[in-house]
């Protein structure tokens, strides 16, 4: 925890571009060993070490937490950082996934064919477009959608946002449903959608024989998705972290933490917003790519319900919004309690206790997502790993609660000791400069809910 | 302007798509306006619900229609496996006023249940707080409704078969029954709120709650009351919508809330009257695009109901009957 002042921050100045290459080398780091473990480490092993890393964590779910962290990093920079609300994020991923469904696959009555840098043999009928060029047209087309989706709720706030944004999430899942027939024309399949996507392909590493040629899903295939699934999410962490310290990211900030102020001071809200929902959304697109081409190979209406926006947002909420790390996590670690964990937790209390959990566990794991969510509302509000203004932000009664209570003189001294208590003095560097940004309004206590917490009255 | 002139022209246009559907097949939009009211009403129901909850503590209540759902399977399981009801005739009107209750008194339970364990903590959170909590309700309302034991992940059919007379394919019993049953019930919710003590508390508790609390108000008994006055219509609305349908499945609830949700909206989020004229009219606009000469079909209802909600909000979020709102700082 380093101390906040302004003379901390000027002489921790040299260490700061240090520690800027702290982050992406211990990333590598990370990736690397959870691929080589796969790949080398883990075959050479005994079975008594081998079989239970195997079991609590295979490589398909490590593939599926890096693709769901994808996901949450994209719904944090709209939720997390500019405060926005999004309860149809699930639009972004199937649009993601259709894009891929219709340029990497042989989707339906396709009359021409086009290769362009595929791996798939060059006979093969259908549109197949290499997978990072898809993953760029995706997010671009799911930026266009978000800016679609941005238009009309620019001054909604709050609840309004919420449900006009869940309302097009639910349309356009209507839409692929019903593509299989509209006005006559087959778009995307209807309701069985576009199968046997392509998968990712090797380019040069599988032309020389290192990797294999397609990251199919064999366990080759899979131990090799997480090197460009883990690229991929790099690449969304630093975009995440860069763009929150530039002039869009406190923007957002201040954005989020009272929109009038924002606005008072210059923040030009309409394209701040606009953009907010169309990076979410670029990242989203990339999210359903992933999904679509290296995860399932498929897509189908029926994957993309209002369950799936929920749990992008629960991952967001939980990891502790606004902070890349704690959204990274929460996305890592619902994404395993789904996916195998909660099986594997059964299994786990099966051997112990001689129940059989191991079936039931994962039935229930509705129950469990909701009842973690509301425990976490209740006791933890700021997520695991919250960023220290949301923090500040989520223990403190909403403005008027506090103006109410006469609290108005309290709150630009509770204000000034949440930005001293920040962890890093960069965070306090971009605290202040948001709050400055927010306006003098901070300093006179009308920016959103500052004061001590409101007793509880029973 | 614009927008005034444009939300004039949407007005206009859903008109002529009335006068349309009545030149174009006469008989069809008869059928399709009877199955409006009767889904309006049921929809008014759980709307009223979204609306009192929104007016006194500012909570979108995303658990509301998982609560509705619930309902609707405990309202089979009473009905059908318990007192044997296959045919729904004068006899089997004791066993609705039977599961009418019990569901009534189920859905206000959970619903006052709800409240006291989660929302009644998160009051003076962010309203993001109580936002996701009720999200995670509703995650467990439905993570019930899955289980095998409970209703199952398919949607179930029951076997109740209506009889009587038909007027354009629509049963006579049903609507009678969803008449009975709702129009006393919301005869009754307008008594409770304008000449109770208790509906004066509501409406204070509503306005300010310090100031209620200073006027010697028991705010969160009011609010208690609120919750449990809407989660019983959810039940009634529950067993009516078993009745209609006969069948339960653990996804009606998100459909189904959503657009009484959306009807809230319309008719002014907060506004009793509102939510009953906008239930009525999103089940009629619903029903004649299902089944009149000129609708999209049933495939494209739900984008129909959120097309509505997504022009409401852009052009009059205040709905039908509510009052604009304007920023405070």
């Amino acid at each position: 925890m380093a101390a906040a002042s302004p003379g901390a921050t000027h002489a921790i100045a040299p260490e700061r571009n240090l520690r800027r290459f702290a982050w992406p080398v211990g990333y590598v780091v990370v990736i690397l060993f959870l691929f080589f473990l796969y790949q080398s480490i883990l075959p050479s092993l005994v079975k008594p070490v081998q079989a239970p890393i195997l079991a609590w964590l295979p490589v398909a779910t490590i593939n599926e937490c890096l693709m769901w962290a994808i996901m949450a990093l994209g719904l944090n920079v709209v939720v997390g950082y500019a405060g926005l609300l999004d309860l149809g994020y699930v639009a972004f991923w199937a649009l993601g996934g259709y894009t891929a469904g219709w340029l990497m696959a042989f989707p339906f009555n396709w009359t021409f064919n086009f290769h362009l840098f595929s791996p798939v043999r060059a006979n093969a009928p259908g549109t197949h477009i290499n997978f990072w060029l898809v993953c760029i047209v995706a997010g671009v087309l799911c930026s266009i959608l978000g800016l679609i989706i941005g238009a009309p709720t620019l001054r909604l706030r709050g609840d309004y946002l919420a449900l006009v944004t869940l309302g097009f999430g639910e349309v356009i899942t209507q839409f692929f449903r019903n593509s299989g027939d509209i006005a006559g024309y087959n778009i995307a399949g209807g309701d069985p959608g576009i199968s046997s996507i392509d998968p990712i392909g090797t380019g040069p590493l599988g032309a020389l024989g290192v990797a294999p040629k397609l990251l199919t899903n064999s366990a080759a295939g899979n131990i090799w998705k997480i090197l460009v699934l883990g690229l991929l999410v790099g690449i969304c962490i630093f975009i995440s972290l860069r763009i929150r310290e530039g002039r869009l990211g406190r923007a957002w900030l201040a954005l989020r933490e009272d929109e009038l102020a924002a606005s008072m001071m210059g923040v030009p809200l309409v394209r701040v917003k606009l953009l907010a929902y169309a990076v979410g959304a670029f990242f989203g697109g990339i999210g359903g790519v992933a999904n679509a081409s290296g995860i399932t190979t498929a897509v189908s209406p029926s994957g993309f319900d209002f369950g799936k926006s929920v749990l992008v947002l629960l991952m967001v909420v939980l990891g502790g919004m606004g902070n890349v790390w704690g959204v990274t996590i929460g996305a890592f670690l619902l994404s395993w309690l789904n996916s195998n964990g909660l099986k594997q937790i059964g299994v786990q209390f099966d051997a112990l206790a001689g129940t059989n959990l191991e079936a039931s566990l994962p039935r229930y794991n509705y129950v469990i997502l909701g009842l973690l969510l509301v425990l976490m509302m209740l006791f933890r509000r700021e997520g695991l790993i919250p960023e220290s203004r949301t923090k500040a932000l989520m223990q403190m009664p909403s403005r008027t609660e506090a103006e109410s209570l006469g609290a108005d003189s309290l709150e630009a001294e509770a204000e000034s000791e949440a930005v001293e208590h920040s962890d890093a003095a960069g965070d306090a560097k971009i605290a202040a400069s948001a709050a400055a940004m927010a306006g003098s309004g901070a300093g006179t206590g009308h920016t959103t809910g500052t004061g001590p917490r409101r007793e509880e009255e029973s | 302007m614009v927008e005034r002139v444009l939300g004039y022209a949407i007005v206009a246009l859903i008109l002529v798509w009335f006068v349309a559907n009545i030149v174009a097949d006469p008989d069809r939009f008869l059928g399709s306006l009877l199955v409006g009211l009767q889904n309006g009403l049921l929809y008014a129901l759980v709307a009223l619900g979204y609306t009192m909850v929104y007016g006194i503590v500012e909570l979108i209540n995303f658990a509301h229609g998982d609560l509705f759902m619930l309902t609707t399977i405990i309202a089979a399981g009473l009905m059908v496996s318990l007192l044997g009801v296959t045919q729904i005739g004068l006899v089997s009107v004791v066993a609705l006023l039977l599961a009418l209750v019990v569901c009534m008194a189920a859905g206000g339970f959970i619903n006052m249940s709800a409240e006291f364990l989660a929302y009644r903590r998160l009051r003076s959170a962010p309203k993001l707080a109580p936002l996701m909590t009720a999200v995670g309700i509703s995650f467990i309302f439905r993570g019930i409704a899955q289980q095998e034991y409970v209703n199952g992940s398919a949607q179930k059919n029951w076997p109740i078969s209506w009889g009587g007379p038909q007027v354009e394919g629509v049963y006579i019993y049903k609507l009678v029954m969803v008449f009975a049953v709702t129009v006393p019930l919301l005869l009754l919710m307008t008594w409770i709120v304008s000449r109770t003590k208790m509906g004066k508390a509501m409406r204070a508790v509503a306005q300010d709650q310090d100031g209620a609390r200073l006027m010697g108000i028991n705010v969160n008994g009011t609010i208690s009351f609120v919750f449990g006055l809407g989660g019983a219509l959810a039940g009634a609305a529950g067993v009516l919508y078993f009745l209609c349908q006969t069948q339960t499945y653990y996804d009606t609830g998100t459909q189904l809330g959503l657009i009484a949700f959306t009807a809230a909206v319309l008719g002014g989020i907060g506004n009793l009257t509102g939510a009953v004229v906008g239930g009525l009219a999103i089940g009629i606009i619903q029903a004649l695009n299902e089944g009149a000469a000129y609708g999209l079909g049933s495939n494209w209802s739900q984008s129909v109901v959120f097309v509505i909600l997504i022009i409401l909000m852009v052009f009059k979020p205040e709905g039908i009957f509510g009052r604009p709102t304007t920023e405070k700082v």
